[in-house]
């Protein structure tokens, strides 16, 4: 079953995505995105995961020690960010919509004019 | 429309899943995977920059560029959060509505901010030793100052620190890291070289430019969130009015 963390990732992206173009409401479809874009974090972790491994911080660990990738780590947290930072400008675009239109319905927004 | 939007979604995702799962089959398996890179980095961070925490070595030193890239997506957010959402309300004449108004709240809230400013100050200043860094540590301290924004009163809050200054500090954050960027290139090398003196390990100041970029990724971070929460808890005002 190695396959499996794999699969985990794959199955996270599918079912935001699911969320995504079913989505109602924008919240709910910012929060969809959300868990897509979360699939991404548990690939790079599972690339980097290595059985019997520590974590890469060598305070009180000789060199050589065997650890997880640390390069996939640092990804993950350019990632995050930018994760967080799409998640704000969405919602703050969600905010104006419903200021501007009354509603934050995707399909009823599609149907607005100017 | 839904149910054609819907159809054509699942025969993407479909013949997607199957190219999803024919990619991992090839990946190395599950466990034992790990790049030639981390090896490097791996030997490199203590030995040669003498910063024990592999990561951060990549988040400030390997990959010093992508990480200033990273802060500017971060500044192009929060600068464009504030352009959808600062001009909605116009003269600013309406008070703010707290949202605390309980002073048992109010008083928990003042109490927890100082130790998650010193938390996040921590996490910044030892991102080199132990797990931590900028932007870790930056929201912590972002959190510490949301934490007095809502707990305490908003207005007397905008007054203490306006937006404009932490349009500021979000600046100097993000222009130090570009400045140390450039220490690399007057010193003959490369940009975002680590050229400071390397220390000694285990020490706060040692690492060369690894604390110095952390710094300022922390600085930055920690304004761009707390403008960006600033932002969202502003749309407070218009609901009364």
């Amino acid at each position: 079953m190695t396959l499996l963390p794999f699969l985990l990732a794959a199955w996270l992206f599918l079912v935001g995505l699911y969320g995504v173009v079913t989505s109602r409401n924008l919240v709910h479809l910012v929060v969809c995105l959300s868990v897509a874009q979360s699939s991404t974090y548990v690939l790079l972790l599972v690339v980097g995961y290595r059985r019997a491994a520590t974590a890469p911080i060598f305070k009180d660990l000789p060199v050589g020690t065997r650890t997880v990738d640390p390069v996939v780590q640092a990804l993950t947290l350019t990632d995050v960010v930018v994760a967080v930072a799409v998640s704000a400008l969405l919602l703050a675009l969600a905010l104006q919509a419903q200021k501007r239109h009354g509603t934050l319905d995707p399909d009823e927004l599609a149907e607005v004019r100017g | 429309m839904r149910a054609l939007r819907l159809g054509l979604f699942l025969a993407g995702a479909a013949g997607l899943a199957g190219l999803l799962a024919w990619a991992f089959v090839d990946l190395p398996a599950f466990g034992e995977g790990r790049s030639v890179y981390a090896s490097v980095v791996d030997r490199v961070a203590l030995p040669e920059r003498k910063a024990p925490n592999a990561v951060t070595t990549v988040v400030f030193d390997v990959r010093g560029l992508d990480t200033l890239l990273e802060e500017a997506i971060l500044f192009a957010a929060a600068a464009g959060v504030a352009m959808l959402l600062r001009d909605a309300h116009e003269g600013e004449t309406a008070a703010r509505r707290d949202a605390v108004r309980s002073d048992a709240v109010r008083a928990l809230g003042m109490l927890l901010a100082p130790f998650a400013l010193v938390l996040g100050l921590y996490t910044i200043a030892h991102g080199h030793l132990t797990p931590g860094g900028g932007f870790q540590g930056g929201v912590v301290v972002a959190a510490a100052v949301v934490l007095v924004y809502v707990a305490g009163r908003g207005d007397a809050f905008d007054r203490i620190a306006p937006t404009s200054a932490w349009d500021a500090v979000e600046g100097a954050g993000v222009g130090a890291f570009v400045v140390v960027g450039l220490c690399g290139l007057t010193a003959g090398g490369q940009y975002l070289e680590n050229v400071f003196p390397l220390g000694v390990r285990g020490a706060l100041a040692a690492a060369g430019t690894i604390p110095v970029l952390s710094w300022s990724a922390g600085i930055a971070v920690a304004a761009a969130f707390v403008l960006l929460f600033r932002e969202f808890l502003d749309q407070l005002r218009d609901e009364e009015s």
